[in-house]
């Protein structure tokens, strides 16, 4: 263990580590393009020179590996002239079409040249002419002249995903970044090389000039795409609707978490949310044309009442711990009701990385709540019951009946019971079918926490408000069982949490400051599924 | 709303003997009268040329001539092609306090231009003319130095530029017709797309 001094900082470190990691350690940023935690480690784009103490020259901290009792400085006038030199080779051929680029505001060229650079251009030649707006692939854009050649793409393809599309063509200043002949760019996490670019050489074709970078709020979540739960920042924009078609989700981009998805985000996650602005239930919907909450909480609960425990729920794994409580404790426990989340699995994609099959993100709280899994009721047994006329009541939370169990049984199901609520965020089959619809907040428009399959449980935050008049599921559940006379003392998910964090033993002792922005471990080991 | 009550000076009875307060008056019209047809006649005989004379602009017929730096309408700049030089950066939109700027980019056929503005307005009810767009843009694509300063309009809607009247200032409400042959969205068609790209020269090699 080696131990080195960094600006005056003692620390030690790891054997085989490099300065750059060990500045890292002591939160000292080191400027760099081609070093990226993640990846291998090229050495070429030498940004990130320092000065260590008894070397005839300055070094580049990405590539130096750490000595015993070694003086690094990482700041100073000659460290800064030695990147500022760097950074003018490094701009001599870039374009500077900042106005247009969509890295601008987040480009680290410009970041780069503000921090330390601000030289005066002495390149009085010609600039070298490469491609632009050359198209990779379904998600990938690449401007050849802005590249810099850190090889950071070349490098992921190599080693992340391990499928090489990316190479460097042609020598000194004719070298540029492409992909090789006849190959497309559409592996299953195509679009991570966009994140890792530092500047903006290649950019995303679902965000090309949909915003400019400063437009763009963030908020941290969790993808709810599939199991895993990959955490990411969704980027939205809520004061100009003129932009991206007045949708308010623009983009999504992974959020670092050493114990789920590192760097990483498949395509499927980034490019999945589109239904959060798109064809949305706005409005309650029910017998009467101008129904309204109120009508449909007052009228739903006394048809509820008179049902007994003649009463269907079918639940979703798309839903939080939070409501899944709720709907245990309301329809389960207070009305005796059959629930069930467990309905028949969709086919889905998966792989060794990130991909999970299973495109639900919250089936192992759902399987701790005791509402899929082994010994949990099943989905169908309650659509069959519904069809054979042993059900009054039916809920559905944002399910399709008729892609899950067949048209004709979903059809028979609606016709036979009396009452058949669809409480869900978009429009789909069932909800055409039922007599009540309620619009529901999307999943980034109420908070709550998640279980991944990994028996992680994260907070999947709130980024905006619910559209419409769609409403949380919590809040919903909350105000039926006010008119279903077993109100709880809870009003938002917190209390809900704190309640679900009592009632069940998995849970025991976690709180939304224990989980914070990255997630923990589920309490007990063994209820980890 | 609250009433104050303003209570008019008591006149003194110099000033009710009525006539001096007439000739008072006229006193100081009659001296800027002779003042200035004294000083016109010098300027006629190149004399007192260092002291300013009054005049009369028989506006609207007559305009006043505008400082070089007065910022007044707004216009977009063009290219060779009748294209606006605009490329949808969106600074302007982003430095504008009075946030009346709005701009949707768009892709351009010639890779080396990329962006451009498929819709540009601009909303003279809400501009403050600061000016700050034109200083902020990286391609001298607006400027405030149409001249044009009679600005009213019968609603707000009317005050609402778009790309039309914004790349040609001789152009008068209502605009009725459009004939920009790049696609854009317009008042015109009731904010839909309009144009093509047929038969505006590509700079692409």
């Amino acid at each position: 263990m080696p131990k080195l001094t960094i600006d005056g900082r003692e620390i030690e470190v790891a054997q085989g580590s490099t300065v750059i990691q060990a500045a890292e350690q002591l939160g000292i940023f080191v400027p760099r393009y081609c070093y990226h935690s993640g990846l291998s480690i090229a050495g070429n784009c030498r940004i990130c020179l320092i000065e260590v103490e008894k070397f005839p020259k300055l070094q580049i901290a990405c590539n130096t590996p750490v000595g015993e009792g070694m003086v690094v400085h990482t700041k100073g006038d000659n460290v800064e002239d030695g990147r500022r030199a760097v950074l003018e080779f490094l701009l001599a051929n870039h374009p500077l079409d900042c106005p247009v680029c969509d890295q601008s505001g987040e480009c680290d060229l410009q970041n780069f040249y503000l921090n330390f650079g601000l030289y005066d251009p002495r390149f009085r030649e010609h600039k070298v002419k490469k491609n632009k707006a050359v198209e990779l692939g379904p998600h990938v854009m690449l401007d050849q002249e802005r590249c810099i050649l850190c090889s950071r793409c070349v490098r992921f393809t190599d080693e992340i995903t391990k499928t090489g599309e990316f190479g460097i063509f042609n020598r000194g200043d004719k070298a540029e970044l492409g992909i090789y002949p006849d190959d497309v760019l559409d592996n299953a996490y195509s679009a991570n090389v966009v994140d890792i670019c530092p500047v903006g050489a290649l950019t995303e074709r679902d965000f090309r000039f949909k915003a400019r970078v400063w437009y763009l709020s963030s908020t941290p979540t969790v993808c709810n795409g599939c199991s895993k739960g990959c955490n990411i920042d969704m980027h939205y924009v809520l004061d100009r609707p003129h932009l991206n078609d007045g949708a308010r989700m623009v983009r999504v981009k992974p959020r670092y978490n050493a114990n789920v998805n590192e760097w990483w985000l498949c395509d499927e996650g980034r490019y999945g949310l589109g239904w959060i602005d798109k064809d949305r239930l706005t409005s309650v919907r029910g017998p009467s044309a101008d129904a309204t909450w109120d009508d449909a909480l007052s009228s739903i609960s006394i048809a509820l009442k008179q049902s007994g425990a003649r009463i269907g729920v079918i639940a979703s794994a798309q839903l939080t711990n939070e409501e899944l409580f709720l709907v245990r404790q309301v329809f389960g426990k207070g009305l005796g009701a059959q629930v069930s989340a467990a309905v028949p699995e969709q086919p889905g994609t998966s792989d060794d990385f990130l991909i999970k099959a299973d495109k639900n993100p919250n089936t192992a709280g759902a399987t701790l709540m005791g509402l899929a899994g082994d010994g949990a009721s099943d989905a169908s047994q309650i659509v069959d019951d519904a069809c054979a006329g042993k059900l009054d009541a039916l809920w559905v939370f944002g399910h399709d009946l008729a892609a899950l169990f067949g048209e004709e049984k979903a059809r028979q199901a609606a016709d036979k019971v009396s009452l058949l609520v669809y409480s869900g965020t978009n429009e789909n089959p069932t909800a055409a079918l039922a007599h009540w619809v309620l619009p529901s907040a999307a999943y980034v428009e109420k908070d709550g926490t998640f279980v991944s399959c990994d028996g992680h449980v994260q907070r999947i935050g709130f980024a905006f408000a619910p559209l419409a008049d769609s409403r949380e599921d919590w809040r919903l559940l909350l105000q039926l069982a006010e008119k279903l006379e077993q109100p709880f003392e809870l009003r938002a998910p917190q209390d809900i949490f704190k309640a679900l964090t009592e009632a069940e033993a998995a849970f025991a002792g976690l709180t939304y400051a224990t989980i914070g922005t990255h997630g923990v471990g589920l309490a007990t080991e063994a209820a980890a599924p | 709303m609250a009433t104050k009550v303003v209570r008019r000076p008591e006149l003194t009875f110099w000033e009710k003997l009525y006539l001096p307060q007439i000739y008072c008056g006229l006193k100081i019209t009659f001296r800027h009268f002779f003042k200035n047809l004294g000083l016109h006649i010098a300027h006629r005989l190149g004399r007192l040329k260092h002291l300013r004379a009054s005049i009369t602009y028989q506006y609207p017929e007559e305009l006043r001539p505008l400082m070089s730096r007065y910022r007044s309408r707004h216009r977009l700049t063009l290219r060779d092609d009748k294209t606006p030089r605009c490329v949808g950066c969106m600074l302007c939109e982003t430095v504008c306090p009075a946030k009346c700027i709005t701009i949707v980019p768009g892709e351009h056929p010639d890779p080396h231009v990329e962006k451009y503005p498929i819709r540009f307005d601009i909303d003279l009810g809400i501009c403050v003319y600061c000016g700050y767009c034109v200083e902020v843009c990286p391609e001298d694509a607006i400027r405030m130095d149409t001249g044009i300063l009679d600005l009213a309009a019968y609603s707000r809607e009317a005050m609402r530029l778009d790309i039309h009247e914004l790349m040609d200032p001789e152009l008068r409400k209502p605009v009725n017709d459009c004939s920009l042959t790049f696609p854009h969205t317009c008042k015109v068609h009731g904010g839909d797309m309009k144009g093509s790209w047929d038969g505006i020269a590509k700079t692409a090699d």
